[in-house]
């Protein structure tokens, strides 16, 4: 062997032994959570981290397939995402309609707060090009731009649900959800009717799916299947984030009482209760966790430089944070919460989200330039 | 001489104890009770959940 075929023999051994011990080292924290938290909860990291594999490993997720969409004009990404959503609700919605009690919803008041919050979602999620699940995926996978947003990311979903009642006081339609087997012919027509709007106006020769974004929506309908199985509830992101935030407050002496949200039974107790216990919070540490093991076995990913970005670009990052965080509990959840698992279990309001959603990121395309963020060529 | 640049392997690193901080001082302020431990399964344990979600219906003002 050459010098240089030893070198890089070595390398490789290196970074499988990180990869390895980093591997061993999530599983002992799934038994470890299922040990003393209980067995759901490390069931709830361990779908956590397969989601983060899924989305780093795959290449897959919601910001950057509706960029692709808006300057390129391909449609492969968004069109996974649809066909994702799908595959969920053809289990989700004939299971919610079951009446057990024992599975919940995505649900969220449409109106001028849930509107306006997925469009300046929309706005910002193109800015730091990620939204709820990419910002903890790119903090993983060593994302600088997402690790400077995340701590912001979680105050403002704390202020958001902390303000959450005076902004749906302004004017909100009770929760729209569809149920039952019309319900999934209402949402699996509508998936199909956005796949041939999508297509009609894709570009010429882009209509078509790649194979691993197949594999992305088919694995991740089944990751968040099983959340809402264990859970009872669908997969979220923000809450999650906002929870961190809230128990920040209060170790510090903040009194949450004054909050209609966080005075809520469910919500003052997860603030008092181990994030252990919170689903939410689990999948969030999974996702991050899982797309941090993709990038240390990934060839080369940890040696990439980090950026060097003007001034500006770092303050509109973590503005960017608070903002997103922000305005996805206006909106009732971010791509996750309100989009995919809103429209996978019946609720109206993930097409409204989707809508003024994708009319922001088309803004936040054309801002993000002026921050600075785009790659110097 | 050129300084070592700064690569992803520190800002990887940095996510990980980012979570290991919040992991830690949450488990010593709230530790978690395995008594009060819920069914391995929502689905079919005939109990309502009790998780926050972002997906749930505003609280009304106070």
């Amino acid at each position: 062997m050459t010098e240089a075929m030893i070198t890089a023999d070595t390398s490789i051994r290196a970074r499988n032994g990180v990869a390895n011990g980093f591997a061993l080292l999530l599983l002992a924290l799934i038994v470890a959570i299922g040990l003393f938290a209980g067995l759901r909860f490390g069931l709830m990291l361990a779908i956590g981290i397969g989601i983060g594999l899924v989305l780093e490993g795959l290449r897959f997720g919601f910001a950057g397939p509706w960029r692709a969409m808006i300057l390129h004009r391909d449609p492969a990404g968004i069109l996974a995402q649809l066909l994702s959503i799908g595959l969920v609700a053809m289990v989700a919605i004939p299971l919610l309609g079951g009446g057990s009690g024992e599975l919940v919803g995505a649900q969220g008041q449409i109106g001028w707060a849930m509107v306006g919050g997925a469009f300046v979602f929309g706005v910002a999620m193109q800015i730091v090009l990620g939204c709820g699940s990419g910002t903890l995926v790119n903090a993983g996978s060593g994302n600088a731009v997402a690790l400077a947003a995340l701590p912001t990311f979680a105050i403002g979903s704390f202020l958001g649900a902390y303000h959450l009642a005076w902004w749906t006081d302004l004017g909100a339609f009770p929760p729209i959800v569809v149920q039952g087997v019309s319900g999934l012919g209402i949402t699996l027509a509508l998936l199909v009717g956005t796949a041939v709007l999508v297509l009609v106006r894709a570009a010429p020769g882009t209509r078509r799916i790649p194979g691993r974004y197949v594999a992305a929506a088919i694995l991740l309908a089944l990751l968040a299947i099983a959340n809402l199985l264990v859970a009872g509830q669908p997969w979220g992101v923000v809450y999650g984030l906002g929870l961190w935030a809230a128990k920040g407050a209060t170790a510090v002496g903040a009194d949450l009482s004054g909050s209609a949200f966080w005075s809520l039974p469910v919500n003052a107790d997860k603030v008092r209760a181990s994030i252990l216990t919170d689903y939410t919070s689990l999948t969030n540490i999974g996702l991050i966790a899982g797309a941090a093991f993709v990038s240390i076995r990934r060839p080369g990913a940890l040696d990439q430089p980090l950026p060097r970005l003007p001034a500006r670009a770092w303050i509109a990052a973590i503005a960017s944070g608070l903002v997103l965080g922000y305005s996805s509990r206006l909106a009732f959840g971010c791509n996750v919460g309100a989009f995919y698992s809103g429209i996978g279990t019946g609720s109206m309001h993930g097409w409204a989200w989707l809508i003024a959603g994708f009319a922001g990121s088309a803004l936040g395309i054309r801002l993000r330039p002026r921050f600075g963020l785009e790659p110097r060529r | 001489m050129t300084g070592a640049v700064p690569t992803r392997r520190l800002t990887v690193a940095l996510a990980c104890l980012l979570i290991a901080a919040v992991l830690a001082a949450d488990v010593i302020a709230d530790p978690p009770n395995h008594h009060a431990a819920p069914a391995i399964i929502a689905f079919g344990s005939g109990k309502a959940p009790t998780g926050g979600f972002c997906g749930a219906a505003a609280p009304p003002m106070k």
